[in-house]
């Protein structure tokens, strides 16, 4: 029975730390969802290129991944300003049937970026050998007696508390500060800011910058707990969607619960149905949210008066 | 003219396999063709009733699985998954509406890129039934020499433009422009857009479906990664349209010859044949940029383009 709990304990565990990361991704999408209205297809692409940018680091320069946070979030955050403002914004302005033409362009764009990746640097699965990568903290060397035994693998926590530190800035940012506060504005009702002397264009082309950097951050946290090929990203634009809708469309609070509910999912099915079904958790998770919680977490927090 | 012309079209493509062309140019012929029905397909829903999707390799693959799993598990031939196809392609599609048609606009696009997904990781893992990454290869083929394949799909192509061009000029067109143009006018119109939806999620379903069934004969071999592939089916679909024209009748064919041809053109450049996505991609881009109702729609443009041109 001991051993039952232990699994079940341990699951949960390597979900929450898991669930931590992918809220980051999440939020990142979720803001460029919020204020322009369309989905970025190339999200997941863009933390592969972070995860290079730290791989590479790594590997030439022996900077540790966590310390290239630091380098690759601003580096990305201009990457995104560019495709906004020379991809994306005129093609916002072009008259066509179709408005879902930014969408795919996104899509364009991530082809680009993970086929670049593919010749550049070839399809190899890469992973940064930190020293510090199979060291975990034990239960049992801080509670003798402890009748189960759970271990926490260091590298999962560092990068779970950093994103945690990071999302909690990115909320201040927002509620504190007067770029945040246009976002947000923005977010609500673009016609409005606009009358209220808000600079949509440019929030646009920050809110872009902004999500590309955190995604990019989130790439760096992954690196050292994770492997590295080019393919990658379509896998993480998925995850990072699913998580917006669990959340609610554009909801920040929304795609940090919806982050953890996917990480514990999947981190459940897999151990108890097997690892090849983690990806069907997932869309089943999906599905589900769009059948039977439309407006996503979001939508229930606001029912019971929480959040805003 | 005008009005002749799809008969002329037919006329000539059904005379061309008399002048002996070589296997790889029949080959050629058979892709070119057999995208242009997907890419009709995607267009009666994307281009006419405007609900782009992203996960039209579920419908190919499911066509192609049905015949497949046929062939596999019963023994009889693979081409009975033709017409068997449009029977569980319907059935999936009205499933896949029941959950995706619930989404609007871009959030349609990802719900439809999600299925297809699953549809992939799902064939992977139904082991059993769908031999997983293993994949389903037919024995033999049915004909070596490819002139049969050919007035085959030439036959659903032809069956697909008549069918969509009835469709469209029919009042289910006009709803479907309708539901385009304003989905909540159109509700307020009395058009029950949930119902218009599914039957061109349906119809689109189907004969990609078709398409995928055919897949599975010429090519003899399917397995998940093939037939459910993102960037291989889903997104080539979408670009067959976009280039060639979004919503118009000829656009799928002039997409179609277009990207195969292009496609073939890179992979025969030694050096430039792993860059074939980043091409793909800039294509991509710059058609969205300039052109951003594809060569056939933007005709006039291109006209005007070049007539400016010669006048400086």
């Amino acid at each position: 029975m001991s051993v039952q709990i232990e699994i079940f304990l341990q699951t949960l565990i390597a979900g929450l730390l898991l669930g931590g990361l992918y809220a980051l991704i999440g939020i990142g999408m979720t803001l460029i969802m919020g204020v322009m209205k369309i989905i970025n297809l190339a999200h997941g692409e863009l933390m592969m290129v972070a995860m290079y940018i730290a791989y590479w680091l790594f590997v030439l320069f022996h900077i540790d991944p966590y310390v290239s946070v630091l380098i690759a979030t601003p580096v990305m955050f201009f990457m995104g300003v560019a495709i906004q403002k020379y991809l994306i914004n005129p093609v916002m302005k072009v008259e066509s049937i179709l408005p879902e033409n930014q969408v795919i362009l996104t899509v364009g764009i991530g082809m680009v970026l993970s086929n670049m990746a593919t010749i550049f640097f070839t399809s190899d699965y890469r992973s940064t050998p930190v020293d510090y990568a199979s060291n975990a903290f034990y239960l049992s060397d801080y509670w003798r007696d402890s009748p189960i035994e759970l271990s926490l693998s260091i590298p999962w926590t560092v990068s779970f508390i950093l994103a945690v530190i990071i999302t909690v800035s990115l909320w201040f940012f927002l509620t504190k500060t007067d770029t945040g506060k246009s976002i947000r504005a923005t977010a609500q009702d673009k016609d409005a800011a606009l009358m209220m002397g808000v600079n949509v264009e440019r929030m646009r082309v920050v809110t872009f910058g902004l999500g590309a950097a955190l995604v990019g951050a989130a790439g760096c946290l992954f690196i050292p707990i994770y492997y590295l090929y080019p393919a990658l990203g379509g896998k993480f634009t998925l995850i990072a969607f699913v998580i917006t809708i669990l959340g609610g469309l554009g909801s920040t609070i929304g795609a940090i619960i919806g982050g953890l509910i996917l990480g514990i999912f999947e981190s459940m099915t897999a151990t108890y149905v097997g690892m090849g079904w983690a990806p069907v958790g997932r869309f089943v998770i999906f599905i589900a949210a769009l059948i039977f919680l439309p407006g996503g977490v979001a939508a229930i927090l606001r029912r019971h008066k929480l959040g805003k | 003219m005008k009005k002749w012309l799809p008969y002329i079209i037919t006329g000539l493509l059904a005379l061309l396999p008399l002048i002996g062309l070589s296997t790889y140019m029949m080959h050629i012929l058979i892709l070119v063709i057999m995208w242009t029905v997907i890419g009709m397909a995607w267009n009666l829903l994307g281009g006419y009733c405007g609900q782009v999707s992203f996960g039209h390799a579920a419908f190919f693959g499911i066509g192609a699985y049905t015949a497949g799993i046929l062939y596999f598990k019963t023994g009889l031939s693979a081409w009975w998954g033709i017409p068997l196809s449009i029977f569980f392609v319907s059935v999936a599609s009205l499933l896949i509406g029941y959950v995706t048609l619930r989404l609007r606009g871009p959030f349609f696009a990802l719900g439809t890129l999600a299925i297809g997904e699953v549809c992939r990781v799902t064939a992977e893992n139904l082991r059993d039934f769908t031999q997983g990454t293993l994949g389903i290869m037919l024995k033999e083929r049915t004909w070596i020499d490819k002139t049969w394949y050919y007035y085959i799909i030439l036959g659903i192509a032809v069956f697909t433009f008549i069918s969509i061009r009835k469709i469209i000029n029919s009042k289910l067109g006009y709803y479907f422009v309708a539901i385009r143009e304003d989905q909540d006018a159109a509700e307020s119109l009395g058009i029950n857009t949930t119902l218009y939806k599914t039957i061109a999620l349906i119809l689109s379903g189907v004969f990609t479906g078709l398409a995928g069934a055919f897949y599975m004969n010429y090519m003899g071999y399917i397995d998940p990664e093939i037939v459910f592939a993102l960037h291989d089916i889903s997104i080539i679909t979408i670009m067959v349209v976009m280039v060639g024209g979004v919503a118009t009748f000829w656009g799928p064919v002039v997409g179609a010859v277009i990207m195969v041809l292009l496609a073939e053109m890179i992979r025969s450049i030694p050096r430039l044949g792993v860059a074939h996505q980043t091409m793909f991609g800039i294509l991509l881009i710059l058609i969205i940029i300039f052109l951003p109702n594809g060569i056939v729609g933007d005709f006039s443009k291109i006209r005007k383009f070049f007539r400016f041109g010669r006048a400086g």
